[in-house]
């Protein structure tokens, strides 16, 4: 949140567009080809909602500076949004469904984004709380939300779009590639926008950028509603994707806590810092595991193994605070300096 | 008395002496905010580790007062740890920083903890029976009797505390003024470090009362949840908006609950205090004993 994040905006390795070709081709052509099925099932379907999850994040957090503690809460509204359209409305496209239910998580972030006008920092932040706890009493006691299946559990309808089947493992890592893709050149485009540029500036300085000109009340609401849009889609993936069966208890607050995690472990206000913190929060239970199976003795439990992790994570979220604010995009940065410029 | 009324009556006290447990766990957090503005998301971790550690003691057949001063000792150990290790460095930090570190304390200690002692859950017996008692109709537990008036002790040492010794005073000096009070000599890390031994002891007192209450468990951790829109009504940084808004989201909390739930199919005590918070800040943005200074919108 200070001014050294907002303006690393120097060409970097991976994001000149070489970097972004080389990187689609890879996701797109060759990881298809070569991956298992428990590559795309266990770590690259999760990966991609949960970066889209802390994209959306951090274009109010990061980049607006707004803390929400409410993701899960958006992301909840996103899947059982779509769980409905695609129930309700017949014969209604895969690809309209999810932007419907975009909408309707977006809408649910403005309205949670309404105390931003007269509350900051942490009051705001306790705030966004409210959204979390009111959408999971919502999805447990309005039984047509769930279409009155018993605690509220869901299953993702099918994922068909234009006759093509996307319903084995490697055809959901795809859908899911495809729209996180999409979003993320759109969210690309955004913050290079003008309006890209008014979220820093409420940011960074919130009285300057309103002597300039910033509707700083409208850009924070817009903030909210563009962040759960993203977030609502990740909901979406996380849920049709990755779990195919889901319940409101799937958004708890933990799940607002990781995606909160992802940003800060991958670098608040940048877009790959999404996608290092989400591949580094997936990766980590899978490593501790095999860590504790290489360990001498019987291994971990599943209940320590579960103990040890969030030692790890938390420690690991002080730790970044403190050594490296700007998260692993910062670490990377200057990894890839060091490669071009050798001392 | 009218039965309706009686009832009425006994709803709302009995939110009332909730909404002290809920000021008990605030109180916490209202210490260290006022001295060196940090909002510590884990003190509902140092409530489930205080808890936890002393039953795991007791069990292990330490005597009552041994437990409670050997956890007592753990807890300063703890705080002080927090605030060497993980504060210190983010000295001078936007305070989300500083938040965002205290989640991440939170995750230690609650995984600390759990691992350490069990994921087990565990009965703490502080050997006061919850028998109701009456007074004209109206049924009151006499635990909660019992926790409340430790929590006003917990209060009145507290404010006699600040009010009335040299390190209270540091404490008035430096939450009012942090530059001024390093000016004029007072040692900043010292009366950190004496804060949040001071969040370690009211974590104790919480987490003995509430795990008597719920059972010592992994969701003893989440009182801090109920806490938190207690500290949005009555101010980050007043002990005195802490009681008031505890009682007030206490009892307004069991009326929703007993009046209101019915309508919309019970279960509404995890978001109505935060509702409820939120609209009386709407109506009084700083509210109800926050400093102006305070930062609002």
């Amino acid at each position: 949140m200070t001014t050294a994040i907002a303006l690393s905006a120097k060409p970097r390795n991976l994001s000149g567009p070489v970097g972004v070709a080389v990187l689609l081709a890879t996701a797109f052509g060759l990881v298809p080809l070569v991956g298992s099925d428990y590559l795309f099932e266990a770590i690259l379907t999760p990966f991609l909602a949960l970066a889209l999850a802390g994209l959306g994040l951090n274009l109010l957090t990061g980049y607006a500076g707004l803390l929400s503690l409410g993701s899960a809460a958006f992301m909840a509204v996103g899947a059982y949004a779509a769980f409905n359209l695609s129930l309700r409305v017949p014969g209604l496209p895969l690809p309209v469904s999810i932007l419907g239910a975009g909408l309707v998580a977006a809408a649910a972030g403005l309205v949670a984004g309404l105390p931003a006008l007269r509350l900051r920092g942490f009051y705001l932040a306790v705030s966004t709380l409210a959204a979390q706890f009111f959408v999971a009493w919502a999805l447990n006691r309005i039984g047509w939300l769930s279409n009155d299946s018993p605690s509220g559990v869901i299953n993702a309808p099918r994922l068909v779009v234009a006759g093509l089947s996307f319903e084995d493992a490697r055809g959901r890592y795809l859908f899911s590639l495809t729209v996180v893709a999409l979003l993320t050149v759109a969210a690309w485009r955004l913050v290079r926008s003008p309006t890209g540029r008014n979220l820093v500036a409420i940011r960074d300085q919130e009285i300057a950028a309103r002597i300039v000109g910033v509707k700083v009340a409208r850009t924070k609401l817009l903030a909210f509603a563009l962040s759960s849009f993203v977030v609502g889609i990740a909901g979406v993936l996380w849920a049709f994707a990755y779990l195919r069966t889901v319940e409101p208890a799937g958004f708890n607050l933990d799940r607002s806590f990781q995606i909160l995690f992802i940003v800060i472990i991958g670098g608040l206000g940048t877009l790959r810092g999404a996608f290092l913190g989400a591949g580094f929060i997936v990766v980590l239970p899978l490593a501790l595991s095999r860590l504790g199976a290489v360990l001498p003795g019987d291994g971990f439990d599943s209940g320590t193994l579960e103990m040890v992790q969030r030692i790890v994570l938390g420690a690991l979220i002080v730790a970044v605070l403190i050594r490296e604010p700007a998260g692993l995009a910062a670490l990377l940065d200057r990894a890839g300096r060091r490669l071009r410029l050798p001392a | 008395m009218n039965p309706d009324l009686a009832f009425l009556v006994e709803v709302i006290v009995g939110g009332l002496l909730s909404g002290v447990m809920y000021t008990l766990v605030a109180i916490g957090f209202v210490l260290i905010y006022k001295t060196s503005g940090v909002l510590n998301f884990a003190q509902g971790a140092m409530v489930l580790f205080a808890a936890l550690t002393f039953v795991s003691l007791v069990e292990r057949g330490l005597p009552f007062p041994a437990a409670v001063a050997a956890t007592l000792a753990v807890m300063v150990v703890v705080g002080l740890a927090v605030e060497r290790a993980v504060l210190r460095p983010l000295v001078n930090q936007p305070p989300i920083t500083l938040f965002m570190a205290t989640l991440g304390v939170a995750y230690v200690i609650e995984g600390a903890a759990q691992l350490a002692w069990g994921t087990q859950v565990h009965g703490l017996d502080l050997g006061i029976d919850d028998t109701p008692l009456e007074f004209g109709g109206v049924l009151v537990s006499l635990f909660d009797l019992f926790a409340a008036t430790v929590a006003g002790l917990m209060v009145a040492l507290l404010t006699l505390f600040f009010r009335y010794t040299r390190t209270g005073l540091a404490f008035r000096a430096v939450a009012d003024d942090p530059l001024a009070a390093l000016n004029v000599g007072l040692r900043l890390p010292r009366i950190w470090s004496a804060v949040w031994i001071a969040a370690g002891i009211v974590a104790l007192v919480a987490g003995l009362l509430w795990g008597a209450r719920l059972g010592v468990q992994f969701s003893l951790s989440l009182v801090v949840l109920k806490a938190l829109p207690v500290l949005v009504l009555g101010g980050f940084d007043s002990i005195a908006g802490a009681i008031v808004a505890g009682l007030i989201v206490g009892a307004a909390e069991k009326l929703a609950e007993v009046y209101l739930g019915p309508f919309v199919g019970g279960g509404i005590e995890g978001w109505i205090a935060y509702v409820a918070a939120l609209a009386l800040l709407l109506i009084r943005p700083s509210g109800l004993f926050g400093q102006r200074s305070v930062e609002r919108a």
